[in-house]
């Protein structure tokens, strides 16, 4: 049984989808496939009925559901409906997919990030599915006159044998819309699940590849402006000054403000990283225009103080206060702090048994350092936002991934209730982290609120890769102590970065290793950071399943073998507590990937290399061949095994694992942000280098480890692994290891071309 | 300003603007035909692709000027209603993830199965490179268009 949730309460839906008024994108999924046949094609019904926030159906049988969270590529668009109607028990070709608002008081958790849509989503929307068919049978049997126990349903039809009755579910809705919602009701049983594990196409798939609009860039209204925005060049800087009459030459430019994001005092969310909190705004009649007028406008910058504001903890914890200090930095200076932090003590996170005395009588240390530099998300498309303030009304429309955060800075810099922000969710061109941060959209508000009218606001390609919330600069050291028989005594890492460190105390291999320390250092900077595709897990992965390489190579041990030894420790007899991960599972994706890639016989020519990690509640290991053609070096194949419990949608989960595989191979051979005296080395693709099609895999495998679990994320389990997976399938090919990403100049010195 | 007569999916349009606007740009902000992206303004990235008379070109490096006379495909204009081989294979293959780079992706694609009906794996690389996609969806993109070849 599963507990209704009091937010499934038809009322206060009804209550507040009159406020909403229209303005929902519908999308039509039975289009999402081919183009449909007269018959495959399901009339818009005369009337909708709605069960609850997610779930309605029309009189003639067609379902619409509405999905929670915003869509940034990982297609919960397509399966979180299809929890829904899993458990309504309909057939998905009667589903039509839209998207929903920003809605707190119908939907629980309208937040993308952390791999947790679809492992946070899954028993509420398993229960709404529920719930809604319990109120169809409910209909049924007050209509029928049969008692609810013997009525059955299938396929979004109901059925009394005894009678030999049948309806489908749009004949009992408006009847159902009126039976009281249950209190309990019954989930399915996993073995009758019928959508949920079977492939379902992307839902938008029709509208991408006609080029409908679709993303917030694309939005627009009668009589809407445009507006660029001026941000500093430099990191350490602030606005000084700017020459409004610089630009007046320009056609179609309306008006040149600056706007301050944060009222004095204001307590920001955790997602409210803005690097410039001052900016200055060119509005104007088109796109081009206001770009045109960007470069012409006379700007002056000086040198940011330091500054200090508080931050709301993440989840309920407490505020801090956050120091941003002044300077212009560069990563030559960044790399010499790290190599002093290296050397001094840290702050000890965990320590088991005695690592000292161990690597006091150790007969051999092993100790090596790996760093990697800060990483811009380059989503693909920029920044942007629509906004349309009048009065105390405003209307948002943009890509991010955490409406719930932005709604309380926007209605305290617009100085509106929250009750008057409408924001509207729309498709984003990729997230990655970043559009969790959603100053964009605060400051599309205040230009709005300004000119009074309503506003696309787009960043260029430059502002976006320049204006801060990078992945930040990392550096680990490793060092494992061994007795003369080469057996391991210790293991210690020292980890940090800049801003941020990396360590997580309790993962692995804490609890597989009897004296174990880990110390954690981090150096203040005012280059701006933020949540980039599997958080600290996308550098430590890469350090620490490197280093494992390395020493068991030196302890003469296969790699996998020598993880599955430690993770059988972790296991049967952990040492210490809180270990945050499931020995079992991970040894798991490890065998798996084993036997899937017939570990021991590698095809003829390719060099070989493993990684297994375990980050936002999935298990992920994986193989990664490479062959040097032509002294290129060549990623073959990449098999993935992973352990993300119930596999909701199978072939877009392979595609997830395709991309975050690529991505990881990507960043691991380009990825590379560097500053001098504050200012980004790389403002534009033709700097910033990226995957692309040439440097992709020759092929992909993803294996599912057969599992009845509750279902767990994978838009980012997949990353972390395959740096370190790259990096020991390289040395293989080439005799040397790689312990500074990105790795593609090394490659170069060595002569091989990438 | 100046008044350009286009060419744009067979139909005659005209536009009022600085000459030196990209047809990106004019796509987008003036003709409301938004499938055409923009992702870097430099042609590196691909998402702004356009077809001019046949050829695969980047929109945010043409301006509205350099346009006139010529025939233009935006991806709204690939099909009547989305059913071209190519916008059938991504479908096929379930392509996309966040989807943005995927209408530049399917023109360069289209234009090189016009130019080359049967392409090699290294000629569709080399066709697919100036694409980028964030999301990693490339060895998609090289089935789709394999899939696409065939079904011409």
């Amino acid at each position: 049984m599963a507990t209704l949730d009091k937010k499934l309460d038809r009322r206060s839906f009804l209550k507040v989808s009159a406020l909403a008024g229209g303005g929902m994108m519908l999308s039509f999924s039975w289009l999402a496939g081919c183009k449909p046949t007269p018959e495959q094609v399901l009339e818009l019904p005369k009337e909708w009925f709605e069960l609850n926030s997610y779930i309605k159906i029309g009189e003639n049988g067609a379902v619409t559901l509405f999905s929670p969270n915003p869509e940034f590529g990982s297609n919960i668009k397509t399966s979180m409906p299809m929890i829904l109607a899993e458990e309504l028990d309909t057939d998905w070709k009667m589903v039509m997919v839209e998207q929903a608002d920003y809605f707190p008081t119908r939907f629980e958790r309208q937040f993308t990030g952390g791999s947790q849509s679809i492992r946070q989503g899954w028993t509420p929307l398993r229960t709404a599915g529920a719930t809604a068919r319990a109120m169809l049978i409910a209909a049924a049997a007050q209509t029928w006159k049969v008692p609810a126990s013997e009525i059955t349903t299938s396929a979004g039809n109901l059925e009394h044998k005894g009678s030999g009755k049948k309806a489908h579910y749009g004949e009992m809705a408006s009847i159902a819309a009126t039976i009281p919602v249950p209190e309990e009701v019954t989930l399915k049983e996993i073995k009758d699940f019928k959508i949920v594990g079977s492939s379902k196409k992307n839902v938008d798939a029709q509208k991408i590849v006609t080029g409908n609009p679709l993303f917030g860039i694309d939005h627009k209204v009668e009589g809407m402006k445009y507006a660029a925005i001026v941000h500093p060049p430099a990191f350490g800087m602030k606005l000084k000054s700017f020459d409004k009459s610089s630009v007046s030459g320009i056609s179609g430019i309306l008006d040149v403000f600056s706007i301050s994001l944060f009222k004095e005092g204001f307590e920001r969310n955790f997602f409210d990283t803005a690097t410039f909190p001052e900016i200055v705004a060119i509005v104007g009649n088109s796109t081009w225009e206001v770009m045109q007028a960007k470069k012409t406008l006379t700007v002056e910058w000086e040198t940011a103080p330091e500054s200090k504001f508080k931050v709301a903890g993440f989840g309920g914890r407490p505020s801090t206060e956050i120091t941003v200090p002044r300077g212009l930095e560069n990563t030559n200076r960044h790399k010499e702090r790290m190599a002093e932090y290296i050397q001094k003590t840290g702050t000890v996170v965990r320590k088991d048994g005695d690592p000292e005395a161990a690597f006091k009588k150790a007969a051999k240390i092993l100790e090596k350092t790996y760093s990697a530099p800060f990483l811009a998300h380059n989503t693909m498309e920029p920044m942007n936002c629509f906004a349309d303030v009048k009065g105390d009304k405003a209307v948002i429309y943009g890509p991010t991934q955490a409406p719930e955060f932005i709604i309380t800075t926007l209605s305290n810099s617009l100085g509106i209730p929250k009750e008057n922000i409408q924001i509207n969710l729309a498709r984003m061109g990729g997230g990655f982290g970043r559009r969790a941060y959603s100053h964009h959209m605060t400051e599309a508000a205040l230009i709005s609120q300004k000119i009074q009218a309503p506003v696309k606001m787009v960043y260029t390609r430059e502002d976006d890769m320049s204006a801060g919330v990078y992945r930040p600069a990392y550096s680990a050291t490793y060092r494992a102590a061994l007795d003369e028989n080469n057996n391991l005594l210790a293991l210690h890492v020292k980890a940090g970065g800049i801003p941020e460190t990396p360590l997580h105390a309790n993962r692995f291999p804490a609890g597989a290793i009897d004296n174990y320390l880990a110390e954690s250092w981090q150096i203040e900077s005012n280059i701006t950071i933020g949540a980039f595709r599997a958080p600290r897990s996308n550098f430590m992965a890469a350090a620490e399943q490197s280093f494992l390489d390395e020493l068991a190579e030196v302890m003469g041990k296969d790699p996998i073998e020598f993880r599955l030894e430690l993770l059988k420790r972790a296991e049967t007899n952990p040492v210490g507590e809180n270990n945050d991960y499931d020995a079992k599972r991970y040894a798991g994706v490890l065998e798996l990937v084993r036997d899937k890639s017939n570990w021991k016989t590698p095809a003829p020519g390719v060099s070989r290399g493993v990684s297994a990690y375990f980050c936002h509640n999935s298990y992920v290991a994986e193989v990664v061949d490479t062959k040097i053609v032509d002294s290129k070096p060549v990623v073959e194949k990449v098999y993935a095994a992973v352990d993300c419990g119930i596999v909701v949608n199978p072939d877009s989960a392979i595609n997830m694992g395709e991309g975050a595989i690529i991505d990881g191979i990507g960043n691991a051979f380009f990825g590379e942000l560097a500053f001098e005296n504050g200012v980004p080395a790389k403002t534009n693709f033709d700097k910033y280098r990226m995957i692309r099609q040439k440097e992709a895999p020759r092929a992909i495998e993803v294996h599912f480890v057969d599992s009845k679990e509750d279902p767990t994320g994978l838009g980012e389990p997949f990353f972390p692994p395959v740096f370190a997976a790259l990096a020991n399938s390289l040395y293989k090919a080439t005799g040397k290891r790689y312990y500074e990403q990105p790795f593609a100049p090394q490659l170069e010195m060595e002569n091989l071309k990438m | 300003m100046a008044i350009f007569n286009l060419n744009i999916n067979g139909t005659s349009k005209q536009v009022d603007v600085d000459p030196s606007t990209p047809m990106l740009w004019v796509l987008r902000d003036h003709l409301d035909l938004v499938g055409t992206k923009f992702g870097c303004g430099v042609a590196q990235c691909g998402a702004c692709t356009i077809h001019l008379d046949g050829n695969a070109v980047r929109s945010c490096q043409l301006p509205v000027s350099a346009a006139e006379g010529a025939s233009i495909t935006t991806i709204e204009g690939l099909s009547e209603s989305g059913d071209h081989p190519v916008q059938k294979a991504w479908m096929e293959h379930d392509v996309p993830q966040c989807g943005y780079c995927q209408a530049g992706q399917i023109m360069t694609a289209a234009a090189l199965l016009q130019q080359n009906p049967n392409p090699s794996d290294e000629e569709i690389e080399n066709a697919m490179n100036g694409n980028i996609c964030r999301c990693g969806t490339y060895l998609r993109i090289k089935a789709a268009v394999k899939t696409a070849a065939q079904n011409l």
